[in-house]
């Protein structure tokens, strides 16, 4: 799952849930049944799962593209000495 | 959120907390119910009436009961036990509560009765006081909700005054 796909998982599970939650109580509260409602709930719930824990392709769309080690060697990899040097730099 | 593990764990966390907040809320609502029960008692007749060996009086009564407790029941009400007591005053205690009938009602449709029975439990005075005494019919109730606070509430009703000689 790529950084959007989680993003996106998480605001669904929430959304999902909290809405399935009003859902259920209102049912619940309006059909005078409580039995109604945790069962309303616990299908939300069920749903929610399938939707959000399974890793789909939909949460796959946008994948990090890393740099071919071939690239890499290319470039001169930046040096111990320089970059502690400069984080005294920045200290001061 | 980036492992199966962490999802499942996230939804199950959230979905657990968002039913204790239902829960909580359900239990609230029984808030809006003002309850209106009606009940009368009537003891139609003294079996018997008698001062036992040890020198406690004991009586046997029949009772009529009958009880409109549907305005307890809301969607939030797992149970309501009632029972039925006999309360009076005598001088060495101040009250002297005695349970003369229980029951269970678990449903709504339970709760309009009209019963005819003898005392289930023994109306016995710790002591010899009975006789003449006046005293109370008090119908008391718990209700059990599915969730939150259990709650109590009586209705005193007319007494009845025994008589003054055993029979």
């Amino acid at each position: 799952m790529d950084w959007q796909g989680q993003k996106l998982v998480e605001q669904l599970m929430q959304i999902l849930l909290v809405s399935f939650g009003v859902v259920a109580f209102l049912t619940g509260y309006m059909l005078g049944s409580f039995q109604t409602m945790l069962l309303t709930y616990a299908g939300g719930v069920v749903f929610t799962a399938l939707l959000t824990i399974p890793n789909w392709p939909v949460y796959n769309r946008n994948p990090l593209n890393w740099l071919d080690p071939s690239v890499v060697e290319k470039y001169p990899k930046p040096l111990p000495a320089t970059t502690g040097s400069k984080k005294k730099s920045t200290k001061k | 959120m980036h492992s199966f593990g962490y999802r499942a764990n996230a939804l199950l966390t959230l979905a657990v907390t968002i039913l204790a907040f239902m829960c909580g809320i359900a239990s609230f609502s029984d808030n809006f119910n003002t309850p209106i029960p009606t009940t009368e008692v009537q003891v139609l007749n003294i079996n018997w009436f008698q001062k036992k060996p040890d020198g406690d009086d004991e009586v046997s009564l029949t009772l009529n009961i009958s009880a409109d407790l549907q305005s307890l029941f809301t969607w939030n009400t797992k149970q309501v036990f009632v029972f039925l007591a006999a309360e009076y005053e005598t001088p060495k205690n101040a009250l002297n509560q005695i349970s003369l009938w229980d029951g269970i009602i678990p449903t709504k449709e339970h709760a309009k009765f009209l019963i005819h029975t003898t005392n289930k439990y023994r109306f016995v005075d710790q002591g010899s006081n009975l006789r003449g005494k006046a005293f109370n019919l008090t119908l008391h109730w718990h209700v059990m909700p599915k969730t939150g606070k259990m709650s109590a509430n009586k209705l005193v009703m007319t007494g009845y005054r025994l008589p003054e000689t055993y029979r």
